[in-house]
C-alpha cells in the first residue's frame, strides 16, 4: 500500500505536526505541504489541520483560502480526491467554497475545549462507514457554530452530506457523561498501543472507547434531521459538527480525531477517519 | 530607612565613552525628570557618577527603566541569594531568561513564572494576553519549544462585578494567547479573596523542551557581529510599562496608565517561534533574547553586559509603526513579539531567507563592539550628533542600586495567630446567602433522608433569608456547610476555566487539567517514536497561610505542590517561583517578603529541591492596602514512564479508600472559617517535613509499583472536599467512616498539611500496606468506594474536647450528640451539580 497524505501548514497552522504524528503513529505516511506551494503532487489524501491560519484575525480561513496551495486543493478536490478539513481546516473549505455554509462565534461567545460524544449519520463522506455508530471526540476552537440556509441544509439531509452531529445533551462541563476532572486515562495502567491493524469497526462494536457512557446514550433517542433540539455545546444549527460534500470526497469536521488516535488520554476514537480513508485508497 | 544607595561606582572599571558633547539635559530638568521617571534622588546623583555629566534623555530614561524594581530587583536581590539554585540536573539557573534542567534521555526542560499583575488590573484581557506571550518568549529564547502554560491567578471575590470582568477578561486573554500560538494550558490554579481585590495576580508559567545540547543562552558576543531586530514593529505602547506599572502601588491615577499596558499579537509571536527555532537549530544565532520589560533597552544592555561587549544601536534602523518616535520612545517601548538577535554577517542571508519564508520582518538595527559601551544613535540627527545615549553596558546592567529594606514583624501576626477560634467556632456557621442561592441548597436533599430534608428546609430558610442556622440541628449544619464547602467560588471545579484553554494541542496530555498535578509525555514533539517519558507541573500558594505565617505558609505552598506531584507518581525536579507582595519599602511588608523568602529556601534546602528561575513582583498594594503575600510556586518534576502516572479519581468499586496522613484539630485560615464566618485568623495548619517526605515518598512509591488506582491531596476544604472530588472524578461513591476521634468538623473540613487520600484494589492494598509501614506514616483505612452516594461517618468515636494543640481544640456546637449527628449523604449527582456548575453560577452564567 503506497500512499501518501498531504498536511497543508498555513502561517499560524498549529496542528499540523499533531495530524503528521497521528498519521505516522498508524504507520501511515505524511508530508507537510507549504502554503506556498502551487501542487499537491505526490499526495492521495490532503488534510488541512487546526489552528490559526494567518492569526484567524478576520473571519477564520478567510486569508488562508487565498493562499497559493489553496488553487491545487480545489483542484484535487475536483478531481475527486479526498480533503479533511479539521476545525480551521473545515473553515478553510467553507471560505473556499468547498463545502457549504459558515462557522461563526460558539454559543456562549467562549472558546470550548472538551470531549464531547457525536453521532454518526448515515453519509456518503468517503473518510467514515456509518458501520461505526457513535464516537467521543475533542473539540477546541472559538468558531465552530455552524451555520447555513434553509435550502442548504435541507439539501445536505436529502443528500446524506451530514457526516457527524453532536448527540448529547450539552451537559454541564464536567458531568456525568463529559469527562470530570482528573479523568483518569483508561488505558493508564496497561497503556497497549492500539495500531492501525486492529479493525475499527470491532473495536467500536466491542464497547469501550468507542462506545458512549450509558447516560448519553439516550441522545442516539434524539431525532435526526432539521428541527431537533440544540445540544451542540457550540450552537451549531442542527447539531451539525461534520459535513462533506455532495461527492464526499470533502469532509469538514470542527472535533479533532487526530489527538485521539494513540490512546494516550484513554480514547482512540480518532483512528477510524484515517483507517477508512486508507482502507479506501488502498482498495483503488 | 538605609535606603541609601551605596557608592559601589568604581569609575576606574568604567569603560570610556564613545561619544563627546552629547546633549546633557540641564540640572534641574534632570532632577525632575529623574523623579518622575521613579529614580530616587541618590539613585539619580549615582547616575551622574557612572556617567561622569549629567545624562542626556534617551539615558535618563534608560537608566530609570534598568534600575527599576521590576528589572533591578534592587530590593529582593539580597533575600534571593538564600535560595539554592545548582545541583545535579540544573543546565542553567536564574539569571538567564529562563532555568533549563535536563529531564533524562538527553531532553531537557526550561521554564519560568512571571507576573502580569498591573497590566491586567488595568486590562485583563491584554495583560493577561501579553503576560502568557512574555513568559513563552522567556522560553523559545532559551531554544526550548514551548510545551506548556500554566497560571496562578488571584482576584476579589466574585459578587463584585468588576472582579468578574477582570477574572472573565483575564481567563479569555490567557486562552486567546495560548490557544492560537498551540501550547496546550494545562494547569493552574485560581483563589477569590477580598485582598486581592484592588490588585489582581495573573502569573503565567511556561515550560519548554529541548535536547540539551539546543541551549542556547542570550551573550552577546563577537565585535562586528550584527544586532538583529526581529518580529514585530515598535510603536508607542507599552512605554514605561516596567517603571510605571510594574513598580509603583495603584491609586486614583490608575485607569490613566492605561496606555502603558501592551497589546499582543499572538500569530505574530507564533511565527517568531518558528523562526527562532529553525535558525537556532541551524546554529545561525551567536545570542539570542527577548524583549519584555523596558524593550530594547534591556535586552540589548544585558546581552552586552553578560558577553562583556559593547553595542552600538541605531534607533533609525528600527521598523516603527508610529511617525515621529523619538529616540528614548524607540529604546523603552514594550511593543510586543519582538526578538533580538546577535547574527554573524557570513549568516545574514540565510536569517534573511528563512524570515522571509515565514514573512517575518528582521532587520539589522546595530553591532556588537569591543567598546563595553551601549551606545544609541539615531542616524536621522547630524552625523556629527547623531549619538544620543553612551553608557558603560555591565555598569548600566549589572550595578543597579541594590537595598536591605528595614523589616518589622507587623503586628496584626501576633493577633490573629493568637485569635481563639474556639469562641467563634462555638457560634452557628453561617453560610453567604449568594452562595446558598446559587449552589440551590434548598432543592439538594434526598427527601427520604430525615438529616438530609431538615438540611434542606435549613437551608431553604438561609437561603430565603441569609440567616444562621439553629445549632440545635448540628448534622443538617454540617451537611449544609459540606455542600456550601463543595461550591465554594475558592473549591468549586476549575473546569469553566480550563475548558477556555486548549489543553490537547501537541498531543502528550496524559492528565488533563483538573487534577492534582498536569501530566505530559515527552519526547519529539514532531514526529518520531512514541515516548514513555513524562513531566508533572503544578502550581500552588495559598495566600491565606502566608497572610497568617509567612516562613510556614511559603514551606506549606511548597509541601503542595511537592504533594501534588507525589500525588500523580512524579519525582520533584526543581521550582520556579513568582513572589507577589506588597510595597518592599514599608517594613511590615518587607517583613512578610523576607520570612517568605527564607521559609521556602530552607523547604527547598529541605526536600533538595533547586530554585532554577523566578521573578518577584512588589507593590501589589492599592490605595495602600497590601494583597496576602503570595509566593507562588511553579514546580516540575519527572516521571520515568507516563503510563504509571495516577489519576484522582476513585476507579472501581470496592478498592479499599485509605487516609495517608493524620488529620489535626485545626482550622487556622481554612476555607471553613472564611466562608462561614468570614474570618482570616489563627495559625495555618502545622507542617512536619520529614512526616511530609515520607507520605510523599509511600505514595510516590505506592504508585510506580501500580498498587494505586486513585491519589488526591488534601488542601482547601479539608478531607470532605477530597473525599468529594475522587468521587466525581472517578462518577462513584464511597462509603467512609472517619474514626479520629476529633469532632466532626476538624475531621472533615481541617485542612492539616501531608494528607494524601488514596484507594487500592483489595487484592493490593495489603502490599500498599508494607510500603506504608516502611516509611512508618500514619494512615487510616477509611472505607470502600462505590455505589451512587458519598456517605461520611465523621463521628466515629468522638470525645468532645480532644486532645490536641491546645490553641486550637475547641468543642462546638456541630460535636454529635446522637450516634448519627454526624453522618453525611450526599447523592453522587447533588456532587457533580455543586461542583461543576457553581463557577459559572458566580460568573452569573
Amino acid at each position: 500500500m503506497s500512499f501518501r497524505f498531504g498536511v497543508v501548514v498555513f502561517p499560524g497552522s498549529n496542528c499540523e505536526q499533531d495530524v503528521v504524528y497521528a498519521l505516522d503513529y498508524l504507520g501511515y505516511t505524511a508530508d507537510y505541504v507549504w502554503h506556498q506551494d502551487h501542487s499537491l503532487a505526490g499526495c492521495d489524501a490532503v488534510i488541512l489541520p487546526g489552528g490559526f491560519s494567518y492569526g484567524d484575525y478576520l473571519r477564520c480561513g478567510a486569508i488562508a483560502r487565498f493562499s497559493p496551495i489553496m488553487e491545487a486543493v480545489v483542484r484535487f478536490a475536483q478531481d475527486g480526491g479526498p480533503i479533511m478539513g479539521i476545525c480551521n481546516g473545515f473553515q478553510v473549505l467553507t471560505e473556499a467554497h468547498l463545502l457549504p455554509g459558515a462557522l461563526i462565534r460558539n454559543k456562549g461567545l467562549k472558546f470550548l475545549c472538551r470531549e464531547v460524544p457525536l453521532r454518526v449519520e448515515q453519509s456518503v463522506c468517503q473518510w467514515l462507514k456509518p458501520t461505526t455508530q457513535t464516537l467521543r471526540l475533542p473539540i477546541n476552537h472559538n468558531e465552530g457554530n455552524y451555520r447555513c440556509d434553509a435550502a442548504t441544509l435541507k439539501s445536505l439531509v436529502d443528500n446524506c452530506q451530514v457526516v457527524l452531529r453532536y448527540g448529547a445533551p450539552d451537559c454541564a462541563p464536567g458531568y456525568v457523561p463529559e469527562r470530570a476532572p482528573g479523568y483518569v486515562p483508561e488505558r493508564a495502567s496497561g497503556y497497549v498501543p492500539e495500531r492501525a491493524s486492529e479493525r475499527v469497526s470491532e473495536r467500536v462494536a466491542g464497547g469501550a472507547p468507542g462506545s458512549m457512557p450509558s447516560s448519553a446514550s439516550d441522545a442516539a433517542g434524539l431525532a435526526g434531521a432539521a428541527g431537533t433540539a440544540e445540544v451542540a455545546p457550540n450552537g451549531a444549527l442542527d447539531n451539525i459538527a461534520g459535513i462533506c460534500n455532495r461527492e464526499g470526497n470533502v469532509f469538514g469536521l470542527m472535533p479533532h480525531p487526530e489527538r485521539v488516535c494513540d490512546g494516550i488520554s484513554g480514547n482512540s476514537d480518532g483512528i477510524v477517519f484515517f483507517e477508512t480513508i486508507a482502507q479506501r485508497l488502498c482498495a483503488v | 530607612m538605609s535606603q541609601d544607595a551605596p557608592d559601589l561606582i568604581d569609575q576606574s572599571a568604567i569603560p570610556a565613552p564613545v561619544a563627546e558633547g552629547i546633549e546633557s539635559l540641564e540640572p534641574e530638568l534632570a532632577r525632575e525628570l529623574a523623579v518622575q521617571l521613579g529614580l530616587k534622588p541618590e539613585e539619580f546623583d549615582n547616575v551622574v557618577r557612572v556617567q561622569g555629566r549629567l545624562p542626556s534623555l534617551t539615558e535618563l530614561y534608560i537608566y530609570s527603566l534598568m534600575w527599576s524594581e521590576h528589572c533591578s530587583y534592587k530590593h529582593s536581590k539580597k533575600q534571593l541569594r538564600k535560595f539554592t539554585s545548582s545541583g545535579t540536573g540544573v543546565l542553567q539557573g536564574p539569571g538567564e531568561n529562563a532555568g533549563v534542567i535536563s529531564v533524562g534521555d538527553g531532553w531537557a526542560v526550561a521554564f519560568k513564572m512571571e507576573s502580569h499583575n498591573h497590566p491586567s488590573a488595568i486590562e485583563p484581557f491584554e495583560g493577561a494576553a501579553t503576560g502568557v506571550g512574555g513568559i513563552i518568549r522567556d522560553i523559545f529564547t532559551m531554544g526550548a519549544r514551548p510545551i506548556a502554560c500554566l497560571d496562578s491567578l488571584r482576584f476579589g471575590t466574585l459578587d463584585k462585578p468588576r472582579q468578574r470582568y477582570l477574572f472573565d477578561g483575564a481567563v479569555a486573554g490567557i486562552g486567546a494567547y495560548g490557544n492560537c500560538l498551540g501550547v496546550p494550558t494545562v494547569g493552574g490554579e485560581v483563589y477569590f479573596e477580598q485582598a486581592y481585590e484592588g490588585n489582581c495576580l495573573i502569573n503565567a508559567m511556561a515550560v519548554g523542551l529541548m535536547r540539551e545540547s539546543e541551549l542556547t543562552r542570550a551573550v552577546g558576543s563577537g565585535p562586528g557581529n550584527h544586532v538583529v531586530l526581529l518580529g514585530s514593529s515598535t510603536g508607542r505602547d507599552g512605554i514605561g510599562g516596567a517603571s510605571v506599572l510594574a513598580s509603583q502601588e495603584f491609586d486614583e491615577a490608575a485607569e490613566d496608565k492605561r496606555p502603558a499596558v501592551q497589546v499582543g499579537d499572538p500569530f505574530e509571536e507564533k511565527l517568531l517561534i518558528e523562526v527562532c527555532l529553525e535558525l537556532l537549530k541551524q546554529g545561525k544565532f551567536v545570542a539570542l533574547g527577548d524583549l519584555g520589560a523596558a524593550g530594547l533597552t534591556s535586552s540589548a544592555s544585558e546581552m552586552a553586559s553578560r558577553g562583556g561587549v559593547g553595542i552600538d544601536i541605531d534607533v533609525h534602523q528600527v521598523p516603527q509603526r508610529e511617525d515621529g518616535m523619538q529616540a528614548f520612545e524607540i529604546m523603552v517601548s514594550e511593543s510586543q513579539e519582538r526578538m533580538l538577535a546577535v547574527v554573524e554577517p557570513a549568516d545574514w542571508p540565510d536569517v534573511q531567507a528563512v524570515c522571509e519564508r515565514w514573512d517575518v520582518t528582521c532587520t539589522i538595527i546595530g553591532t556588537i563592539t569591543d567598546t563595553g559601551r551601549f551606545v544609541v544613535r539615531d542616524s536621522r540627527l547630524p552625523a556629527s550628533a547623531d549619538i544620543v545615549a553612551d553608557m558603560p553596558a555591565e555598569m548600566l546592567a549589572a550595578s543597579a542600586p541594590e537595598y536591605d529594606p528595614i523589616s518589622r514583624r507587623p503586628t496584626y501576626l501576633d493577633e490573629l495567630q493568637n485569635y481563639d477560634l474556639s469562641v467563634l467556632l462555638s457560634t452557628p456557621p453561617r453560610i453567604p446567602p449568594t452562595l446558598a442561592r446559587y449552589a440551590g441548597l434548598n432543592a439538594s436533599a434526598e427527601p427520604s433522608k430525615v438529616a438530609e430534608s431538615t438540611a434542606a428546609a435549613e437551608s431553604d430558610k438561609i437561603a430565603k433569608t441569609g440567616a444562621a442556622f439553629s445549632p440545635t440541628s448540628p448534622s443538617s449544619s454540617l451537611a449544609v456547610c459540606a455542600r456550601a464547602l463543595l461550591a465554594s467560588p475558592n473549591i468549586c471545579s476549575r473546569a469553566w476555566i480550563w475548558q477556555q484553554y486548549d489543553h490537547q494541542v501537541m498531543n502528550n496530555t496524559v492528565i488533563l487539567p483538573g487534577a492534582d498535578a498536569a501530566v505530559l509525555r515527552i519526547g519529539d514533539t514532531g514526529r518520531g517514536q512514541m515516548s514513555r517519558r513524562g513531566i508533572a507541573m503544578s502550581t500552588d500558594c495559598n495566600g491565606r497561610y502566608c497572610y497568617l505565617d509567612p516562613y510556614r505558609g511559603a514551606q506549606l505552598a511548597l509541601a503542595e505542590a511537592t504533594r501534588n506531584l507525589a500525588c500523580v507518581g512524579a519525582e520533584p525536579a526543581a521550582i520556579t517561583d513568582c513572589l507577589n507582595f506588597g510595597n518592599p519599602e514599608k517594613p511590615e511588608v518587607f517583613y512578610t517578603f523576607e520570612r517568605a523568602v527564607s521559609g521556602l529556601a530552607d523547604a527547598c534546602e529541605f526536600f533538595g529541591i533547586p530554585v532554577i528561575s523566578g521573578n518577584v513582583s512588589f507593590y501589589n498594594e492599592s490605595f495602600g492596602n497590601a494583597i496576602y503575600p503570595t509566593p507562588a510556586i511553579g514546580i516540575v518534576g519527572t516521571l520515568e514512564d507516563v503510563a504509571q502516572a495516577v489519576g484522582l479519581g476513585f476507579k472501581q468499586a470496592g478498592d479499599v479508600v485509605l487516609l495517608i496522613g493524620e488529620t489535626n484539630a485545626e482550622l487556622g485560615g481554612s476555607e471553613y472559617l472564611k466562608l462561614f464566618y468570614d474570618v482570616v485568623a489563627g495559625c495555618p495548619p502545622a507542617l512536619d517535613l520529614e512526616v511530609e517526605a515520607a507520605v510523599q515518598a509511600a505514595v510516590r512509591e505506592g504508585g510506580q509499583h501500580g498498587l494505586l488506582a486513585s491519589a488526591h491531596d488534601c488542601s482547601e476544604g479539608g478531607l470532605f472536599v477530597t473525599l468529594a472530588e475522587c468521587c466525581i472524578a472517578g462518577n462513584l461513591g464511597a462509603s467512609v467512616v472517619l474514626d479520629d476521634n476529633l469532632d466532626a468538623v476538624f475531621s472533615l473540613f481541617a485542612e492539616s498539611a501531608s494528607r494524601i487520600v488514596v484507594s487500592s484494589s483489595p487484592e493490593q492494598v495489603d502490599k500498599l500496606l508494607d510500603i506504608l509501614a516502611k516509611y512508618e506514616v500514619p494512615y487510616a483505612v477509611l472505607g470502600e468506594v462505590g455505589g451512587s452516594l458519598l456517605s461520611i461517618d465523621a463521628d466515629g468515636r468522638v470525645e468532645t474536647g480532644v486532645t490536641g494543640d491546645a490553641t486550637n481544640t475547641t468543642t462546638i456546637a456541630t460535636a454529635g450528640d446522637t450516634a448519627s449527628a454526624a453522618q453525611l449523604e450526599i447523592p453522587l449527582d447533588e456532587l457533580h451539580r455543586l461542583y461543576n456548575d457553581s463557577l459559572a453560577q458566580a460568573m452569573g452564567a
